[in-house]
């Protein structure tokens, strides 16, 4: 290789002083605020309080729900994605931009468009009642919380599966059937292992934004239980306790970088096919 | 077998579909209630036309986006071109890692650890710099590594050799890299950018805790007023901004479809197998 110019050798340079300042310093001051207390002296204090069954058990429900809520998103758009990367080329355009479509409004009020639809008076119990049934409450329930999240999310399971199905070797589907598999067994034996990456990918892009919402679970949940994130919010906002707050935040962090690097290890495995 | 996918397809789009539905029908609501619907009128558009705080917060949005999303790109396309040429492996892995930590980051924990950081430099100089600067800078950080992830793979798929025929024909390194390595990866460099735009654009939880009362964008506007019962002038507000983004989407893709018709077909099935002949090396 022939020796790098001046240009390429320094170009990065501004992006690595930026990332330094702005993206390595405040972390190191998330971990400086949970090591500390008010005062600033070194303390374990925020840790053992964040310990405590009530926390413990808000995690666990931010845990239980993210993963119902991928689970649903993937369920609902794997086959989504698939009837849509068997449409025809210019169809295939055009779906993929309605599926992109609600993401470009605002995530507040897509959110919010939801809370009228569910309300005690919103559509769906109007024309329910139109039947003689009594309003159902459908808000502030964690039903509501994770539906919002299904809703919110599922164009990023799409869009990865989909993208991966579309790139799809048509001929392998082919050689499956003429070799005697059937639909089913082509389905699991072929294309469920080689869209896996964009499986994966579909899961994180689900998993960590359902995990960290707080405007969700205020929203749909009317505050009748709490997640990380609206309990990190009121950390930083009401209560003006950061050392909890930045004690929270961190464990969130590394329970996120645990549970991407056991995915990104199984998806690791089928090499090549990755995007 | 496929009438049954069809329905189920027809289905999901009806629910994907229904909020937006609800806000395009209350944008036209006669009364200020959004629960229910009572008359057919045109005011919440015309309320719009006089301005008021949502159209200020929207362009203050608009503003912001487009700042973010011109800095990004030259300091993002800047710092894909110097990594792809870095020569020690760990230096490379290293920065990557780095650069990836917005993405792999929940939001909330990027905007807490900026805003750590604002509040800290603040106490230091005395003063509450939580404000436009601050929500910039917030900004453009996690705009880079999309970027920067956008403009790496068309570097990838560019032939060294043509470099270095451009330097072997008299061009400086500058010129090679105006006129031989800027024209490739243009198109990964403008996707880049219209991804920070958008990503400025929608950002809600990160400009939540990195601003303060001084500056307000359209997002966090309409979080302040989620504690109020909101106007349906929003609704009329996004529903424009809505057809507003399908118009360009669609003019996007009739772009992007006619370019791929009109395109070399040979061209592009050799830069195909380029980049395949790359990953089996990996």
């Amino acid at each position: 290789m022939k020796r790098r110019s001046l240009l390429q050798r320094f170009a990065a340079a501004p992006h690595i002083a930026w990332s330094v300042l702005f993206i390595v310093i405040p972390l190191l001051f998330i971990i400086y605020y949970t090591f500390t207390d008010a005062a600033g002296g070194f303390t374990l204090e925020n840790l053992a309080t964040i310990a405590s069954p009530e926390y413990l058990m808000i995690f666990l429900r931010s845990v239980m729900f993210s993963i119902l809520a991928t689970v649903i998103c993937l369920l609902i758009g794997y086959p989504l994605a698939y009837r849509i990367a068997s449409m025809k080329p210019r169809t295939q355009r055009i779906v993929i931009v309605l599926v992109m479509l609600p993401m470009w409004l605002n995530f507040l009020i897509r959110t919010y468009c939801l809370k009228i639809l569910l309300n005690d008076q919103g559509i769906i119990n109007t024309f329910l009642g139109n039947f003689g049934i009594e309003p159902l409450k459908l808000l502030n329930t964690s039903g509501a919380v994770i539906f919002a999240m299904v809703y919110n999310y599922l164009p990023y399971m799409i869009l990865p599966i989909y993208t991966v199905i579309s790139k799809m070797d048509q001929n392998l589907l082919t050689a499956a059937a003429d070799l005697g598999c059937n639909r089913f067994q082509t389905m699991t034996k072929v294309v469920l292992p080689l869209s896996f990456s964009g499986i994966m990918s579909g899961v994180t892009m689900v998993f960590v934004p359902s995990i960290s919402t707080f405007y969700i679970s205020d929203a749909m949940g009317g505050r009748t239980f709490s997640l990380i994130g609206d309990t990190i919010e009121r950390q930083f906002k009401e209560a003006d306790n950061y050392n909890v707050g930045s004690a929270l935040s961190l464990v969130l962090m590394i329970l996120i970088i645990i549970s991407m690097s056991i995915m990104n290890k199984y998806s690791d495995d089928d090499g090549g096919v990755v995007v | 077998m496929k009438k049954a996918a069809n329905i189920y397809t027809i289905l999901c789009f009806l629910i994907l579909y229904a909020p937006v539905a609800v806000m395009i029908l209350f944008s036209f609501n006669s009364t200020d209630s959004i629960f229910s619907f009572s008359g057919f009128s045109m005011q919440w558009y015309e309320s719009i036309l006089s301005g008021g705080e949502a159209v200020d917060t929207l362009i203050n949005s608009l503003v912001l986006a487009a700042l973010s999303a011109v800095i990004s790109t030259v300091v993002g396309t800047a710092a894909a071109i110097g990594i792809f040429h870095m020569k020690r492996k760990w230096i490379k892995n290293a920065t990557m890692q780095v650069t990836n930590i917005p993405m792999m980051n929940p939001d909330i924990v990027t905007g807490i650890s900026m805003m750590l950081l604002f509040i800290t430099v603040g106490t230091l100089i005395n003063a509450n710099i939580l404000g436009f600067w601050t929500i910039l800078i917030a900004h453009i950080t996690f705009s880079l590594p999309y970027v920067i992830l956008s403009v790496m793979p068309k570097l990838r798929q560019l032939d060294p050799n043509l470099t270095e025929a451009a330097l072997d024909l008299g061009c400086t390194p500058m010129q090679a890299f105006l006129k031989v390595e800027l024209p490739a990866i243009i198109p990964g460099i403008i996707s880049g950018m219209i991804m920070a735009f958008t990503l400025s654009l929608d950002d809600f939880v990160i400009s939540y805790f990195t601003t303060g009362a001084t500056f307000k964008t359209f997002p966090t506007y309409i979080y302040s007023l989620v504690k109020k019962p909101f106007k349906p002038n929003i609704y009329a507000l996004s529903s424009i901004m809505t057809i507003a983004v399908l118009v360009l989407l669609i003019i996007s893709n009739i772009i992007s479809a006619r370019g791929e018709n009109s395109g070399k077909p040979a061209k592009a099935k050799k830069s195909r197998s380029l980049r395949k002949g790359k990953e089996g090396k990996r």
